[in-house]
């Protein structure tokens, strides 16, 4: 019971502290779900993320295995719910109040300011992920490779993901 | 926004399109699908419209595509269509991974499963810095930008902090930083801001 009790507070409260998105709130993510509360290892919080990227949609709706991997069924519900359900009420309220700044010059200020914030923890959450899996050279090759891709041609990355996975599995075994 | 009252779109038109966008849409870049179904397909908002929500999306917490389909939900149907349209974006992602999640926890000592895993997770720190420069390539070139950019970073990666104390003294000095000053250059940047990110959406934007 205390259990449910802690994973939904954790993750609504991670919800509502993803300034910039998902990626940003990674680092927190990790520290709370693997330093302080123990649901997972590091690698494991490492492997579920990587389900996130396989997967369509929501990149982050991986955090549903965080809660079946620690109270079943009905931990990834509760996890869903919570992760989910604060952020979309508050998006709703903000986005009817939000027309009444429509002029204010704060608004601007507010979006010039969050902006270099968010660039900041994202790549603090690409760091945390970089942690995780850059284990070798054959995992720097890989990040690598995938950015000159990118930054070279506009492909969809799920085609890179897969070849990344595939070309790790061969280079463990061999 | 405009005033104007928008014709009304069923629930089961809004359930299909955002479902849709949530079913194919790998490798993130939600967005961008969500930007081509409602704009150059169903037409059901213009692309000033859309970046207005976007801009709100990404100021606000949370997941800019759920949060973008909240507020687009919310002006073709009100709370029944926030709720509609977050519904379906999220439920077949939420089917897929939730399979694969299972089935990860049953496996997740197999060698083959952890390296396909940690491969996978590798060319995610790729595609995490390829968005983080497409994105934040305007801040790395201001010097104020990159003072904020390596204050967050140094404080969460490396000092530990907790996210709650980080937000609550960079975020409000960082906007306090760029306070009104000169309303119509704040105008003019706003909109330069607003063309930056739908030219980045664009580029994510693939076939």
């Amino acid at each position: 019971m205390n259990k449910l009790v802690n994973l939904t507070w954790v993750f609504a409260l991670l919800s509502i502290l993803a300034v910039g998105g998902g990626t940003a709130v990674l680092p927190e993510m990790q520290r709370m779900t693997v330093h302080q509360f123990h649901w997972i290892s590091d690698k494991q919080f490492r492997d579920i993320y990587s389900l996130g990227q396989v997967a369509p949609g929501p990149n982050m709706l991986m955090v549903m295995v965080i809660g079946y991997r620690e109270a079943g069924a009905a931990g990834a519900a509760l996890v869903g719910l919570a992760f989910f359900l604060p952020d979309c009420i508050l998006t709703f309220f903000a986005n009817r109040l939000w027309a009444r700044f429509a002029g204010s010059p704060w608004r601007a200020a507010a979006q010039r300011g969050l902006a270099p914030v968010a660039i900041g923890l994202m790549i603090s959450g690409t760091y945390a992920i970089a942690r995780l899996s850059i284990l070798n050279v054959m995992g720097a090759a890989i990040a690598a490779a995938t950015m000159g891709i990118l930054l070279w041609r506009h492909i969809n990355p799920t085609i890179l993901i897969s070849i990344a996975g595939i070309a790790y599995i061969i280079y463990s075994r061999w | 926004m405009s005033e104007a009252e928008p014709p009304r779109i069923s629930s089961g038109a809004i359930f299909r399109v955002f479902l849709i966008a949530g079913a194919i849409s790998f490798g993130g870049g939600v967005i961008a699908y969500l930007r081509e179904y409602i704009v150059n397909q169903q037409r059901w908002l213009d692309d000033d419209e859309f970046l207005d929500a976007l801009e709100l999306s990404e100021t606000l917490p949370g997941l800019n595509s759920v949060n973008m389909s909240v507020i687009v939900g919310d002006r073709l149907r009100g709370a029944a269509g926030a709720a509609i349209a977050a519904s379906g974006l999220i439920l077949p992602g939420m089917i897929v991974v939730m399979t694969l999640g299972v089935l990860w926890n049953e496996q997740r000592h197999n060698p083959v499963v952890t390296a396909f895993l940690i491969g996978v997770a590798a060319a995610a720190v790729g595609l995490l810095s390829t968005v983080t420069l497409q994105l934040g390539h305007k801040q790395f070139a201001r010097i104020s930008d990159v003072v904020f950019i390596v204050a967050t970073f140094a404080a969460v990666s490396l000092l530990k902090l907790s996210l709650v104390w980080v937000l609550l003294t960079i975020g409000p000095l960082a906007i306090w930083y760029y306070r009104p000053r000169d309303h119509a250059g704040a105008a003019v940047h706003r909109f330069a801001h607003l063309r930056e990110r739908l030219l980045s959406h664009r580029a994510h934007w693939r076939h």
